[in-house]
């Protein structure tokens, strides 16, 4: 796998500016600004409602912003279906696993190496030439993944038959597979048990240790987030309220406010 | 020998991804391909080649096509009758305006205009999925038997309306007309059947055919990884009806040699073909091929034995295969979605851990 370098940790991956998204009369995110700096793992946080999947999902592509900008990797980006995004090495996970069922574990991450496939419709009928060679390259690429999150065992089971905690690593898997620049995590803790929650920790740290992966997660759980995170964006009705080192945002008046709420 | 991996050492990975992970499976294929290829022509006769084998075979293409469609990429079509009528008149037509084409390009050019035609009515499926998918596709397949009923120059102005293939040879041997011999009916068949099903394999284990199953098993994740959906769907309607309409040409020009739009690619048709790929198994290809061996033998089956042994009512034993078909339909739906694919799966998996299963 490529290793990012860590040489210029300041460098900024992604800058989101003034973004503004509404449905209707409701609007999901206000002027929303903060940036994402490489090798970092970024935490998005708010209460329910807030906003935090809205964000990612802009960030991806499915909601279109009606103002803003977003910035990645020092371009500004046009207006992209979420496919193309997909070209830009952007991978997540999703709250809710949202696996290939039908598929086993190996073909669900080899479907994550879909941007690296290019063999034509006749190569690939005829399982000769470039496809047979891709299948073989991005096969190595995906084993070493397997390998980095130890689910050598389960290679071939059908992902639909696994538990769940089994289940949120291959989609980690899945998204590590598209060797991405900037992963996206959408609570990639919910509904575990402390024993998988703390795996899924160590695997966060290391994927972004050692493969040197940036990183942006959404998180509920407070401990994880705290010792996870490098830096902290809360985000309350669509608003910022707050950015910082996670010190300085567990005391952060607005923050205390949103999570125990404040008489008006 | 037992049926197990155990002393299978697989030190490559194009070699781990093979089709056949058991030696004994490699072995069982070919010996399948040795009665097929050899056995089988220099035994048949003109009643198992036309009661049986060639129909089998022409199915077994058709629901290859389906299966692509509905059980890989998850898109359900009742299209399939009026498709596989495309592949007959384009044949026809191939066939009838340039006697001199070998009757094979013939029949491969019929399967490239069906799946253009494919991907015109595979279009709807970028808005509307599911039940309404299958709404429209359902047009497709009235529209498509009525366009060729309405203009006589599908049929060439023949005044039955219908279409009758010519004699056409491949090596100075008949393979259409009335006076083809039945081994060569049943060969040009099987040299259809067997290479459309290993392109249709290469397809659906390569990045082609995860992009398909990607969208067949969650949508808005496929989109996320890079996958073009509108590519997908059409993709896969484009392959499907290419093996439809190959499917339907052999019907037409091999098999039966003279056909009428409303009667041979009906609505029954489009149902035949989605029995065959849901008892055989969704997104297999050993289910197409037991699905559409099924739906073939059981009627034959039947009959022989109510009417032929016990002396039935022809009738009776005709109504008595809709009632089973349907029943069977029914308890597949409910009891093994994945056909009788899955229960030789299953059953394989028992045969692995014979005869010690704990």
């Amino acid at each position: 796998m490529e290793q990012v370098e860590l040489a210029n940790k300041n460098d900024i991956v992604m800058d989101i500016v003034n973004v503004t998204l509404r449905f209707g009369g409701v609007k999901a995110l206000s002027h929303v600004s903060f940036n994402i700096k490489r090798g970092e793992i970024r935490a998005i946080i708010g209460p329910n409602g807030a906003g935090k999947s809205s964000m990612l999902n802009v960030i991806n592509g499915f909601y279109t912003p009606q103002e803003g900008e977003i910035w990645f990797e020092g371009k500004r980006r046009p207006r992209l279906k979420p496919h193309q995004i997909a070209y830009q090495r952007i991978a997540r996970t999703f709250q809710n696993i949202a696996l290939f069922e039908g598929m086993t574990v190996l073909d669900n991450m080899m479907t994550g190496r879909m941007i690296y496939m290019k063999s034509g419709l006749l190569s690939q009928l005829a399982w000769w030439g470039k496809a047979e060679r891709e299948e073989t390259e991005n096969r190595l690429v995906v084993e070493k993944i397997i390998d980095f999150l130890e689910i050598q065992a389960i290679r071939k089971t059908p992902v639909g038959v696994l538990p769940y905690g089994l289940q949120k690593r291959v989609e980690l898997g899945r998204a590590l597979a598209a060797e991405p620049l900037l992963l996206l995590l959408d609570e990639p803790m919910a509904g575990m048990n402390n024993e998988e929650k703390e795996d899924m920790c160590r695997f966060i740290l290391d994927v972004n240790e050692e493969l040197g992966t940036t990183i942006a997660l959404i998180e509920h759980d407070m401990g994880v987030v705290m010792d996870l995170a490098d830096r902290v964006v809360v985000i309350d009705h669509g608003e910022k309220i707050a950015d910082g080192q996670p010190d300085e945002v567990r005391n952060d008046q607005n923050v205390i406010d949103a999570y125990l709420g404040v008489s008006h | 020998m037992f049926y197990r991996e155990v002393g299978e050492f697989k030190t490559s990975y194009p070699h781990d991804s093979g089709s056949f992970s058991i030696r004994l499976d490699k072995y069982g294929y070919y010996f399948i391909l040795f009665i097929a290829f050899v056995v089988i022509p220099l035994m048949i006769n003109d009643y198992w080649a036309s009661a049986v084998l060639v129909p089998f075979l022409v199915w077994a293409i058709a629901s290859l096509g389906l299966n692509i469609l509905t059980g890989h990429c998850g898109q359900i079509s009742l299209g399939t009758g009026g498709f596989m009528a495309v592949g007959a008149y384009s044949c026809y037509k191939l066939m009838t305006s340039f006697p001199d084409l070998n009757v094979i390009f013939c029949i491969i050019l019929s399967g490239l205009i069906t799946a253009g035609v494919g991907i015109l009515f595979g279009i709807p499926s970028l808005r509307i999925k599911g039940f309404y998918l299958a709404v429209a596709t359902l047009a497709s397949q009235f529209f498509l038997v009525w366009l060729f009923n309405r203009f006589p120059w599908f049929y060439n102005y023949s005044a039955s309306g219908q279409i009758s293939t010519p004699e056409r040879s491949v090596f100075g041997i008949l393979v259409t007309g009335p006076n083809v011999d039945p081994w060569a009916q049943y060969m040009i068949c099987l040299l259809f059947a067997f290479g459309l099903a290993w392109g249709c394999r290469n397809l659906t284990r390569g990045s082609l055919g995860r992009k398909w199953m990607a969208t067949r098993d969650m949508d808005i994740a496929a989109e996320i990884i890079g996958v073009n959906l509108l590519h997908a769907k059409l993709s896969a309607f484009a392959i499907s009806s290419f093996y439809i309409g190959i499917a339907g040409a052999l019907f037409f020009s091999v098999y039966l040699g003279a056909v009428e739009a409303t009667e041979a690619f009906g609505i029954n048709q489009s149902f035949l073909v989605l029995f065959m790929i849901i008892i055989g198994g969704l997104g297999s290809i050993l289910g197409s091929f037991i699905g559409a061996a099924f739906m073939v033998l059981f009627p034959v089956l039947l009959k022989n034995i109510l009417v032929g042994w016990w002396e039935w009512d022809a009738a009776i034993a005709t109504h008595l295969e809709f009632i089973s078909v349907g029943i069977l339909i029914i308890v597949f739906l409910i009891f093994e979605p994945h056909g009788l694919a899955q229960l030789w799966r299953l059953l394989k998996q028992k045969l692995r851990l014979w005869p010690y299963p704990h």
